[in-house]
């Protein structure tokens, strides 16, 4: 296990480390104290390894993340594993703005509510959020699945791609092409994974599925209201 | 038809191009999505002048006496700045935008000349990297195709936040260029409309953006310069706060700058004129002190040596070329003509670059068409243009009487016009007055 006290040591230091790894090394263990509110913990990660963060992170923290397992006990500021590519991403609190925004792979988990703009432009990152999520979450979202276990905020999935969101409690308002759609039981069997591989108990019946409508993908002057 | 002239005579408010603007919108009911740049004449380089050496000072003999056109870009906190031989580098431009043939063709020719290019929206594509010794990764709003291991390989970032022929605009790359590899690049459906978005997704103000920069510095081990560039509109206050972002660069982009496609109301209307933003943004780095500490990139609407050697004694540190170097590889060139008049247009008129069918195989994913570019072909072309702006901007700089490019300076210019005068801050020639200037 190696330790970084972030009251001693810098975030250099400790991104520094991470990338320094290599296949051969054994211990891929990090424990990192005292984050207090630091940016861009833990960012880059490119191998495998097993990072716990004690306490709260700024901005981007796990950003870029590749094949590390990241758990922040705590809070998160905006951008919590941007642009992740794979791993995992766990945080216990809360998220700020903008959670996995552009993630490509990968699942990030919150098990608190995360604030507005929650898996914008996502982009095959899966996404599980245990509370709510604010305004326009998945705005632009192009692939990948964001679960939602609460309540979405306004503008659920404006201007919408290909990826599939999943709601269980309240939607306050769906964003431009975004529209309810059916739940067959793949998409039942695809929730269940990503609620077990969250390590959230819930029942995927008992959400809805969300997803494109498809009508902005080209230009039509018929539709043009919706933009 | 009346035997009086003035009957017949045209509305200067209405002329030919804005009744046919009109009757076309009447027509489609959407505004005028297109490529190139703003076609409108506005205050620019070629409203000033260099007053070459005689008796008050002397220049140096053409082709004998050295004239240096080496630059550094990015000195300020990246371990490895980027060492240019020339101050010309090739602006972002996609591949998706443009073909694999064109995207490679700039790589070997910037490759050769010891210059640099960069990637656009879209990532870096394997053949671009490996034909571009130095090669610029852009960090974009739609961040289509970004990726950490194409941010270690590139050697300096270039986080976009807007660009000359759209600031404030995001882009469009209409569904007819939206190939298989493409649509994959950015994952996304093939054939549909790809909107980029107009703002980062991770990040509002500059006080998010230092955070953004410090990520990217993290995540690249400090290792790489990264640009900031943006559209140039308020220029003093934008290139400030880049500064105090931490950008290493800052790139100001005219709004003569070109596009692959977006609303021509944006190219026409958005923006200031290259000119005024090099002195503005010179002004702005003097002012916090870092004029050659953070590097200024200007780019928009540079077509010549004698632009080159204009912004640099402005101050620039670097100039960046697009349109022009499309120009070069062909653009607008009178052959393929029926294939120009199959667009609706001609050579000198064409900016169908969003149309996917570009006639001299540029701006196009066809291979039918892009066939027309061989890459050694393009490459050639390239580097011979690349090869005479530097014989250009040498020319006018030894004639002023300086060893090294990065010499000439605003002493050097006169303006022809009132408005280049007042926007270059160099006096009206035959004068001493700059307009709007006090000491
Ligand atoms: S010739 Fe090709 S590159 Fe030039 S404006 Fe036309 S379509 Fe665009």
């Amino acid at each position: 296990m190696r330790e970084f006290d972030l009251e001693v040591d810098s975030v250099r230091d400790l991104n520094a480390a991470l990338h320094a790894l290599t296949e051969e090394d054994r211990d891929r263990d990090f424990l990192v104290c005292h984050p207090n509110g630091r940016h861009s913990v833990a960012v880059g990660a490119m191998l495998e390894a097993d990072i716990r963060i004690e306490g709260h992170v700024g901005y981007y923290c796990a950003g870029m993340n590749q094949r590390a397992r990241v758990q922040v006990r705590g809070n998160v500021g905006p951008g919590v594993a941007e642009n992740m590519m794979s791993g995992m991403v766990q945080v216990t609190g809360n998220a700020s703005q903008y959670a996995g925004a552009s993630g490509r792979g990968g699942l990030l988990v919150i098990e608190g509510d995360a604030s507005s703009r929650c898996g914008i432009s996502m982009k095959g990152v899966n996404i599980v959020v245990r509370g709510s999520v604010g305004h326009m979450s998945a705005f632009m979202a192009q692939a990948g699945a964001l679960v939602v276990c609460g309540d979405a905020g306004q503008h659920l999935g404006d201007s919408i791609y290909e990826a599939r969101l999943y709601v269980r409690g309240t939607v306050r308002s769906l964003g431009a092409d975004c529209v309810e759609k059916d739940m067959t039981d793949e998409h039942v069997k695809e929730l269940s994974g990503l609620l077990l591989a969250a390590g959230i108990e819930a029942d995927a019946r008992e959400f809805r599925r969300y997803g494109s409508a498809r009508r902005l993908y080209n230009f039509n002057i018929d539709h043009v209201d919706e933009y | 038809m009346s035997v009086y002239k003035r009957a017949q005579r045209p509305s200067a408010t209405f002329p030919d191009h804005v009744l046919s603007e009109i009757h076309r919108a009447a027509d489609q009911g959407i505004y005028e999505i297109r490529g190139f740049g703003a076609k409108r004449r506005v205050p620019g380089f070629d409203d000033l002048l260099f007053l070459g050496a005689s008796v008050s000072r002397y220049p140096l003999e053409g082709y004998r006496e050295a004239c240096g056109t080496d630059v550094v870009l990015g000195t300020r906190h990246a371990k490895n700045p980027l060492r240019l031989k020339i101050p010309i580098t090739i602006a972002g431009m996609s591949f998706g935008a443009l073909g694999a043939n064109a995207k490679e063709s700039l790589g070997r020719a910037a490759t050769a000349m010891g210059t640099s290019t960069t990637t656009g929206d879209g990532g870096m594509t394997v053949e671009e990297r490996s034909a571009s010794e130095t090669l610029v990764y852009q960090v974009l709003p739609s961040r289509y195709g970004l990726n950490p291991d194409d941010l270690r390989k590139a050697d300096a970032l270039e986080v976009v936040v807007g660009q000359g022929a759209k600031p404030g605009g995001g882009g469009m790359l209409l569904g007819q260029k939206i190939t298989e590899r493409v649509a994959g690049m950015r994952t996304l459906p093939e054939g549909i409309d790809q909107r980029s978005a107009c703002r980062h997704p991770d990040w509002t103000g500059p006080d998010d953006l230092e955070i953004k920069i410090n990520e990217l510095r993290e995540i690249t081990d400090w290792r790489v310069p990264i640009y900031v560039k943006v559209g140039a509109t308020r220029t003093r206050y934008d290139v400030q706060l880049a500064v105090k972002a931490g950008a290493d660069v800052v790139v100001v982009d005219g709004m003569q700058g070109g596009t692959a496609a977006t609303q021509d109301v944006f190219i026409e209307h958005v923006g200031i004129p290259t000119l005024p933003a090099v002195r503005l943004a010179v002004e702005a780095l003097k002012e916090l002190r870092m004029h050659r500490k953070v590097q200024l990139i200007v780019s928009g609407g540079i077509r010549s040596g004698a632009d080159v050697a204009k912004a640099l004694a402005l101050g620039a540190d670097a100039v960046s070329i697009g349109s022009a170097a499309m120009v070069a590889l062909g653009c607008n060139k009178p052959v393929y003509e029926d294939d120009y008049a199959r667009l609706g247009t001609e050579p000198g008129c064409c900016h169908h670059c969003h149309t996917g069918a570009c006639p001299v195989g540029i701006t196009t994913q066809r291979p039918e068409l892009e066939e027309r570019l061989p890459p050694e072909v393009g490459a050639r072309r390239m580097r011979n243009y690349l090869a005479t702006l530097v014989l250009e901007l040498q020319t006018i700089a030894r004639a002023c009487g300086k060893s090294h490019v990065h010499n000439l300076e605003p002493e050097d210019m006169v303006a022809l016009t009132v408005e280049a005068a007042a926007m270059a801050r160099v006096p009206l020639a035959g004068t001493d007055w700059i307009p709007g200037w006090r000491e």
